[in-house]
């Protein structure tokens, strides 16, 4: 079992907020700047990569029970977006790898893809 | 006679971006509450923030309207212009009028309608140009 806590050494991240949350268990990544494919393609406790970081990302992450963002490239989000993530307790990680390299790090520690689309 | 026995109604202002998802948030939270299946539950809070996010990026404004019968969900996203002109054309996966503005925050990719049809157990859409679109969604819970 892989969880949030294993990803900050393979990805040497900080984390940003969720400490809670370090112990869950990941099932599956996502590794996207657009919105609107994470949500057509994502399944249960999975967790987020991405370079966007705005509101929307949080909000997004709410819809789909996506319970880990990791802000890629030495990304910080701004503090409300921060304080979103906390209010619903989202654990957010940050790394200085590129999202490419994030992915490929995680990948190949054996978190699988969200490859099949969600719904009926 | 209404054989609902919840009907919400949220109204969705448009261009409203730094609300958006505020509406699906507040749907989703009472029908957790209510005990609804999580994984039913993630298909509901998809194709309603994927509606909400439409009727603020390509709506005059309108509203999304939760009902609940002791079998279904019913999600209805109402607006009140501009239409769409070619429906089957907007269905089309990659298919997209987005502003600058949406595709900055992280949509705008052509994926919400046929990500509402794929998640929901029915999807109606009709729309008339100069008047509006509505779409209803029906998921099964019982
Ligand atoms: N409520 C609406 N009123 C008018 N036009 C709409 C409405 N909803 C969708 N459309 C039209 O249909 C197109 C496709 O919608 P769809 O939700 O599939 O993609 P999108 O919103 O452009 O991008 P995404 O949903 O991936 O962020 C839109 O670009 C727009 O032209
Ligand atoms: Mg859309």
């Amino acid at each position: 079992m892989i969880t949030i806590r294993d990803l900050i050494k393979i990805l040497d991240a900080k984390v940003l907020c969720g400490e809670e949350k370090l112990d869950e268990e990941v099932r599956s990544a996502c590794g996207s700047d657009l919105m609107s494919d994470v949500l057509a393609f994502v399944k249960d406790k999975s967790l987020l990569i991405t370079g966007l970081t705005n509101v929307h990302v949080m909000r997004t992450a709410e819809m789909l029970d996506i319970h880990c963002i990791i802000f890629a490239r030495g990304k910080i989000p701004p503090e409300d977006v921060l304080e979103e993530a906390k209010e619903l307790g989202i654990c957010v990680l940050a790394t200085e790898h590129t999202t490419y390299v994030a992915c490929g790090l995680l990948y190949g520690a054996g978190i699988p893809g969200t490859s099949k689309r969600t719904g009926a | 006679m209404a054989d609902y026995i919840i009907r919400d109604s949220y109204p969705v202002q448009t261009a409203a971006y730094e609300s958006a998802g505020d509406a699906s948030a507040r749907i989703k939270r009472k029908l957790k509450q209510l005990g609804i299946d999580s994984a039913i539950l993630r298909r509901i809070a998809v194709a309603s923030y994927e509606a909400e996010l439409n009727l603020i990026i390509h709506s005059h404004g309108g509203e999304l309207i939760m009902e609940m019968t002791p079998k279904s969900i019913v999600l209805i996203s109402k607006d009140v212009g501009p239409g769409i002109a070619d429906i089957s054309q907007a269905l089309k996966e990659g298919y997209s009028t987005a502003s600058e503005e949406a595709r900055d925050l992280g949509f705008g990719a052509g994926m919400g309608l046929p990500n509402m049809k794929r998640n929901a157990d029915s999807f109606d859409i009709t729309s008339e140009v100069g008047v509006g679109t509505t779409i209803q969604m029906g998921f099964q819970i019982a």
